[in-house]
């Protein structure tokens, strides 16, 4: 039985991924799950220099899933190498790094810094962080701005190139094609969907930052048709995200055009739900007598 | 101290004061808990994702107990306090730093708890007397009006009390008490609403106190992943290299001169 896959020519042991921001640098939920039973670490957003983020609060429930809004809190690229980096090294999994920025300079910047370690298995650019008010997302709802930033990181990095994308989009599959037009080896998606929630008894919004992004399984339907038509309009690999909670929604992924999956909010439901959606993988290929995960892969069309 | 997702039992629950529940929960995290530490416990409805983060008031070792003491809020609260005897509950734990209790060696102590910041107060107590460093411990308790717990923090120590509407005790709340009593110490541990807080920072800072205090802000992870829960520092923090710290791992007790309330 195969359940490896490959993105940009490199090679995933299954299609299991975590999603950035969600999981730290995978120290702290190495705790709960044994990182080398993962496809690949996909760590939280990193800039040139730290930034604060927003001010609390910075997450609220809602029904079925979670807004927040972070602001991108980081410790910069500097400690992002020496600290969490070093801390993966040993582990027998892939490594991709998100990288934020205000300005396509930022980008570059984190980019260039990690050209040269070896640790670092691709890239992913996070073009779509709805809670940062300047850069980030406008580069991924203008398609003129998102092919420039594509092509300049490209020039630059060393590294496969994924380009994160943003459902807060009218055509999906425009933004997808535009990425693999500009050289991205592969895109990933969904990000957050831009939510709102007021606290009627405070006549207060929940958010400090008044919208947040909504993950979680209230999110799922509409980023199984995301990745759906924008595993449509390209021919580079799509990594899909939004929603998962076992391998029953990851499998839906797959089927629907994702050559591998991350999952966000629900590790804070079910820390172990990483591994236990790679093994529940397993288990549907054996009950269900498929060789390898690829002939799952766009299945459904 | 690794943490962990597991199923606890319900070994008692009752309504202590109202909307204010007494839970003892058997699990093995019991044996790895401390004063000031917390767990998260889950809703069993989906609709209700997180989990919701609730103080330990008090640890039973030898029977695996953890107890937690908690105020109906909203919807997820209220889901726990219809739960009964013997039903299951998920939790994450054990959670976050807790109080520093060898702090207290050779030193008299104050240990403050206002509405429902009073139950971590609790072990606080007892962990104190367990260790038997501090000189002297005195409890000082603000309630808004309907009293629990005070028999509890009694078995162990002098415990000061108030009201908001005067009902019993001194009328007004924790730093009104210290004043009514002119009491003294040289070091305080606390936890209650932020304005209590604040007036700690301020009064610990003024008679050169050293004082830790026990933050509580919206958490999503509760193990320093999401970076949702944090608060403003003075200083760079080590962790985030910004000037705020994860309250659900560096947190959720601090020591006051280190955090912008
Ligand atoms: C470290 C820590 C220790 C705590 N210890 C206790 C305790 O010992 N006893 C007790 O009664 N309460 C305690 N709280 C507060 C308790 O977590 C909230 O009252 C509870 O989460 C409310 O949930 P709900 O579903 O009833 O309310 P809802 O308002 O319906 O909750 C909606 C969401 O907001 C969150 N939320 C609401 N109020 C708070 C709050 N004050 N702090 C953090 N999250 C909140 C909930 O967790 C949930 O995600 C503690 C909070 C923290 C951070
Ligand atoms: C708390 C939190 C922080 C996040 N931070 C980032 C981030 O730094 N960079 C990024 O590209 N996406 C970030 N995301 C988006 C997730 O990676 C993911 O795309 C989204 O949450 C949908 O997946 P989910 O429903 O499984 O959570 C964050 C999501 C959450 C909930
Ligand atoms: S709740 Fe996620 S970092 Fe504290």
């Amino acid at each position: 039985m195969n359940t490896a896959v490959t993105i940009a020519g490199v090679r995933f042991k299954n299609p299991v991924m975590t999603a950035s921001g969600t999981f730290g640098s995978g120290m702290e939920y190495s705790e709960f799950v044994d990182l080398n039973r993962l496809g690949a670490v996909v760590t939280k957003g990193v800039a040139n220099v730290p930034w604060p983020g927003n001010d609390t609060p910075r997450v609220a429930e809602t029904y079925g899933g979670m807004l927040n809004a972070i602001g991108l809190q980081n410790p910069g690229i500097d400690t992002f190498i020496e600290r969490d980096l070093r801390f993966l090294k040993d582990f027998d999994t892939r490594v991709i790094v998100n990288v934020c920025g205000k300005s396509i300079e930022d980008y570059l910047e984190v980019v260039e810094r990690l050209s040269d370690e070896p640790r670092v298995d691709l890239l992913e650019i996070n073009v779509s962080c709805p809670n940062v008010k300047e850069g980030a997302i406008a580069f991924g709802q203008d398609p003129a701005a998102l092919a420039k930033i594509t092509k300049q990181i490209k020039a630059k990095a060393k590294q496969p190139v994924i380009m994160k994308l943003s459902p807060n989009v009218t055509d999906i599959a425009l933004m997808a094609k535009t990425a693999e037009d500009a050289g991205a080896d592969a895109i990933s998606l969904i990000n957050t969907i831009t939510g709102m929630k007021i606290d009627i008894y405070r006549k207060k919004f929940a958010l400090a930052n008044k919208t947040g992004g909504l993950s979680g399984p209230c999110i799922k339907p509409v980023a199984v048709r995301m990745v759906y038509q924008a595993a449509h309009a390209v021919s580079i690999p799509v990594i899909g995200m939004g929603g998962i909670a076992n391998a029953e929604d990851a499998i839906e992924f797959l089927m629907a055009g994702a050559t591998a999956v991350a999952i966000g909010a629900m590790n804070f439901i079910n820390p172990y739900t990483t591994v236990e959606t790679a093994e529940g993988i397993e288990r549907f290929m054996r009950q269900q007598k498929i060789e390898d995960v690829n002939s799952l892969i766009g299945c459904v069309s | 101290m690794s943490k962990k997702k597991v199923t606890a039992v319900i070994r008692r629950h009752e309504e202590i004061a109202e909307q204010i529940y007494d839970l003892w929960l058997e699990t093995d995290l019991a044996a790895s808990a401390h004063a000031g530490q917390f767990v998260a416990v889950y809703p069993k409805d989906g609709a209700m994702l997180l989990p919701r983060p609730i103080s330990i008031c008090e640890i039973d070792e030898k029977e695996g107990l953890l107890r937690l003491v908690y105020r109906v809020a909203g919807k997820g609260t209220a889901s726990f306090s219809r739960m009964h005897a013997q039903d299951k509950l998920e939790i994450l734990g054990i959670l976050g730093n807790g109080f520093p209790i060898e702090k207290a060696d050779g030193k008299s102590v104050f240990v403050m708890g206002g509405g429902i910041g009073i139950p971590p107060m609790l072990e606080t107590v007892k962990a104190l007397k367990k260790r038997a460093g501090a000189q002297n411990i005195n409890a000082v308790l603000g309630y808004r009006s309907e009293r629990f717990l005070q028999q509890d923090f009694s078995q162990y120590c002098l415990a000061y009390m108030a009201t908001e509407d005067g009902s019993y005790g001194t009328k007004g709340n924790v730093m009104d008490v210290i004043r009514a009593h002119d009491l003294k110490a040289d070091l305080i541990f606390a936890c209650g609403p932020m304005p209590m807080l604040r007036a700690i920072k301020t009064y610990a800072a003024e008679n050169g106190i050293e004082a830790y205090i026990s933050l509580e802000e919206r958490m999503a992870c509760g193990v320093g992943a999401c970076l949702g829960c944090v608060c403003k520092t003075t200083q760079t923090d080590a962790h985030s290299k910004v000037n705020n710290s994860r309250i659900c791992t560096d947190g959720p007790v601090y020591p006051a001169s280190f955090v912008n309330i």
